[in-house]
């Protein structure tokens, strides 16, 4: 519901707020000019000493006005020719052309009414409550997303386009709803739609018929601030019967131009004051610095349209339609999906694909939908539920935590729950536990125990299949592929060989970095922006689905550099090893935020192992600005596969690496990073109390090595690897 | 060019010395290219004391402005009665507004003064920017506005 009250605005309206928020922003600029190019009126100043020196100098003044930034125009007619001035203050004299900035005009008349009168009005009124409605279901996403209001700046994590959508978002969203809001208080008035039109005292029958009154010596104005002043009208010249018209901050009165009296006043009603506020609030004007700063937060739309617009598109194309769905009454599966984005419903797809092939009748439809009821023939059920946020269910899981609970009895049929995630999260699949503890707490009989999914893994996936297979009887094949990636060719420039000797044969890889056509530019295709940390996505030859390898280079460095060891007939890694300078593979770069070494000064300590090693060397190349990095490396032998060793070396001399610890593996004392760890304790506790971040990359064994060892050395002090990772300090990269 | 053939819509005011009498007279006010957005124009006549006799036309359709319209709104005390039914738009810089309308022989030649108020967003006020006595001799005749108004003639 929310997320569709935030998605239709979005899209439809997407154009139109463009247009406001950027004239919008553009306009901001206006008033703080106009602040800061106004000669001020000195203090003490009151409305009859300017007056009478406006009128020393145009003694045809007819008006004067003071705008809410200080500047005081005078309009006088002379000599039968109508003038015009901005008003220095301290003089009378005018120093500046009073006529309107048509630039400002061309671009109210934009930002108001698209040039288009009332209609136009209307529109961008509509536009506005696009912008309202966006703002609020967009800040309430923010909270479910960040796992409560409370952690509305908590550290953001997922992929790009979504990063610069929220982290833009939660600054800007304040100014945006002031400004929406504000806007259609505007609209309404214009409209009268409010009771805040003029309270104008009755014009006086009587005034005493004689002129002249000196302005210096009027009562009334001489007690009013200059700086309170918004228009002084004079009466007509030769009409006696016509009076001074004088309003203020405080309200409308007319004074006699023969006695200076004071004939009539009027205070501003509420409904004015209150307009008024909201008119400075919306424009600056008054408020210079408050009006620039929203002008600030409106520069983020279109940023937030764009990134909102990919989201979205994104969102749809990893939707497939699902072919040959059974109904609900006479499936034997019914698999349940629990998706937020989208991705998780191409596996059910997957998942559907192979179980009818297999005979089976399945049926396929969003968790939230669930009701025991409705499937009679049920023989399993089968849950692949992602996670939002910290924990939340995702979209197409509203209510089912809810429903689950309520059940009376639950199904004979077991149950088998697969959990979608991404483990630089800590709350990896966490929803996926909730409801298998839940079912399991139910007394609901499991099929297969739960099992996960890592950053949509295929293989994860394959592997669940044949479990789930096994367990009914069947040869499960579960071949996911997500959506054919766009590759490049990448043509090998250099291949560095290692461990031969310690049968690990290792190499580092050199590509060069493909130019880039404008086309490709424009349209975002092609290898863009890539950092170390990044993955490279390789399609080996007579397979579908790529293999992912962590960059050892960023697109500053000027080729793309990764680290392959052989693994006993793999595919890809065999195809790797055997290329020749000169010959090419098929590859494309996949994002990987949570593991980029990110700016600042804190220490980094990176933690690798093997061809771990790759992206931890391409944080130390990239350490031009010298933060202290802390390497422990682990191999098998220092003569056969110490990867990078004349580079760590050279980094070490030019001051880009500060540390370097060895762990090796073979030989009389065989020694593993965690155990080098541990020899250091002492020096890791200082560094990660001065804020260091921890980076691990290496094999699953090894990462579990170094988090225990890590949880060890910590303890004393009260951390843990995983409040560490809760505020983004620890990151893995783990194969 | 803006032509708008308006019913005998006037305040009784002004018809009522001769309904049977009257014919159709055509204004016509041309407005300068004073740089700014469309302006506000409220044409009304007052007597041969100066008092208010009727409105003739109002172009400009929000009344939350009409204050500025400082002499008509002053005499007409602001009523949107005085203005129902002979509403248009604003005239643009430079445009001209037309209109035609029923007028009673009895204001012609009697010391009736037709008038002009004129404002625009962000600029002056402009009262009276056009007084013209409405005089037989007067027909055909342009006469030069203060501010806004280049010029201003009626035609029978």
């Amino acid at each position: 519901m929310l997320r569709t009250l935030h998605r239709w605005p979005g899209v439809f309206a997407l154009a139109l707020v463009m247009v406001l928020a950027t004239s919008g922003a553009v306009l901001s600029v206006f008033p703080v000019a106009e602040r800061f190019s106004t000669p001020q009126a000195e203090a003490g100043l009151t409305v009859a000493d300017l007056a009478a020196r406006i009128q020393a100098v145009y003694p045809g003044v007819e008006q004067i006005r003071r705008a809410p930034s200080g500047r005081i125009t005078a309009f006088w007619f002379d000599n039968g020719a109508p003038g015009a001035a901005v008003i220095d203050p301290a003089t009378g004299k005018g120093i500046a052309s009073a006529d309107p900035d048509p630039v400002k005009r061309w671009l109210t008349d934009l930002h108001r009414s698209l040039f288009l009168g009332d209609g136009g009005r209307i529109a961008m009124a509509i536009g506005a409550v696009a912008m309202l409605t966006l703002s609020v279901s967009g800040a309430m996403l923010v909270a479910r997303r960040m796992g409560g209001w409370r952690r509305w700046f908590a550290p953001l994590r997922g992929p790009t386009s979504s990063r610069i959508h929220t982290g833009i978002a939660r600054v800007a969203v304040a100014g945006l709803v002031l400004s929406s809001t504000t806007a259609l208080w505007m609209v309404a008035s214009t409209f009268n739609l409010l009771p805040d039109g003029a309270a104008l005292p009755a014009f006086p029958s009587e005034a005493s018929g004689s002129t002249g009154a000196s302005l210096a010596t009027m009562e009334p104005l001489s007690v009013i601030a200059a700086t309170e002043l918004r228009v002084l009208s004079f009466p007509f010249p030769g009409d006696a019967t016509d009076i001074f018209t004088l309003k203020t901050d405080r309200g409308t009165g007319y004074l006699d131009q023969g006695t200076g009296e004071l004939l009539a006043w009027t205070e501003l009603t509420i409904w004015e004051r209150i307009s008024e506020t909201i008119y400075m609030l919306h424009t600056g004007e008054g408020a210079a610095t408050l009006g620039l700063a929203l002008g600030v937060m409106a520069l983020g739309v279109p940023a937030m349209g764009v990134s909102g617009l990919v989201l979205w598109f994104a969102g749809r194309r990893s939707r497939p339609r699902l072919s040959g769905n059974h109904s609900a009454k006479g499936a034997g599966t019914i698999v349940q999906v629990g998706s937020e984005g989208g991705s998780t419903w191409s596996f059910a797809a997957t998942l559907q694909q192979a179980l009818s092939t297999a005979g089976q009748h399945v049926h396929v439809a969003p968790m939230s939908d669930f009701a025991l009821a409705r499937y009679p023939q049920a023989e399993q059920f089968v849950i692949l539920a992602a996670t939002w946020g910290e924990g939340q269910a995702p979209a197409t899981a509203k209510g089912f935590m809810e429903r689950l609970a309520a059940l009376e009895s639950v199904p004979e049929a077991p149950l088998a729950v697969l959990g979608f995630g991404d483990r630089s999260f800590p709350a990896f699949c966490a929803f996926a536990d909730d409801v298998a503890r839940l079912a399991a707490a139910k007394g609901w009989a499991q099929l297969i125990p739960v099992d996960t999914v890592d950053r949509q893994s295929p293989q994860d996936f394959a592997r669940w299949g044949h479990a789930l297979g096994a367990a009914l009887g069947m040869e499960l094949v579960l071949e996911h592929v997500p959506a054919p990636p766009v590759t490049e060719r990448l043509i090998l420039v250099s291949c560095r060989n290692y461990g031969i000797d310690v049968q690990a044969p290792t190499a580092i890889l050199r590509f060069s970095l493909p130019e880039r056509t404008l086309l490709q530019r424009l349209t975002g295709r092609g290898i863009g922006g890539f950092q170390a940390g990044d993955l490279l996505g390789v399609l080996p030859e007579g397979a579908d689905l790529p293999r992912f390898y962590s960059l050892a280079s960023g697109r500053r460095d000027g080729f793309i550099e990764i680290v392959v060891r052989k693994h006993p007939g793999g595919l890809c890694s065999g195809q790797l090893l055997a290329l020749e300078p000169g010959q090419a593979i098929r590859a494309f770069v996949r994002h990987n935020p949570a593991f980029h070494a990110k700016g600042g000064k804190s220490p980094l300590i990176l933690i690798g192992a093997g061809t771990g090693i790759g992206p931890l060397a391409g944080f130390i190349r990239g350490n031009s600005r010298k933060r202290p990095i802390h390497l422990a490396f682990g191999m098998r032998h220092p003569d056969s596969d110490f990867l990078y060793r004349e580079d760590l070396a050279g980094w070490q001399a030019d001051g880009r690496l500060a540390r370097l610890t060895t762990a090796i593996s073979r030989g009389a004392e065989p020694r593993y990073v965690q155990d080098a760890l541990r020899a250091e304790s002492t020096e890791l506790i200082g560094l990660i109390q001065d804020g260091a971040r921890i980076m691990v990359c290496g094999g699953r064994g090894m990462a579990a090595g170094v988090a225990e060892a890590l949880t060890d050395i910590l303890a004393p002090v009260g951390l843990t690897p995983l409040t560490l990772k809760v505020e983004g300090r620890y990151a893995e990269d783990i194969y | 060019m803006k032509s708008i053939l308006a019913a005998l819509a006037l305040t009784t005011a002004l018809v009522a010395p001769g309904l049977a009498m009257a014919r159709p007279v055509t204004l016509t006010t041309t407005l300068n290219n004073y740089g700014g957005d469309g302006a506000y124009l409220v044409l009304y006549v007052t007597d041969a004391q100066g008092a208010y006799a009727g409105t003739l036309w109002m172009a400009g359709g929000k009344s939350k402005y009409y204050e500025h319209l400082s002499d008509w709104y002053r005499a007409a005390g602001g009523s949107l009665a005085q203005i129902d039914g002979i509403t248009g738009a604003s005239v643009g810089a430079g445009r001209s507004l037309e209109i035609t309308l029923d007028l009673a022989d009895a204001l012609f030649d009697a010391g009736y003064t037709l008038h002009a108020d004129a404002a625009v967003e962000d600029m002056r006020d402009s009262p009276n920017d056009i007084a013209v006595p409405l005089t037989t001799a007067g027909v055909g005749q342009a006469v030069p506005g203060r501010r806004y108004i280049a010029s201003f003639r009626f035609d029978m």
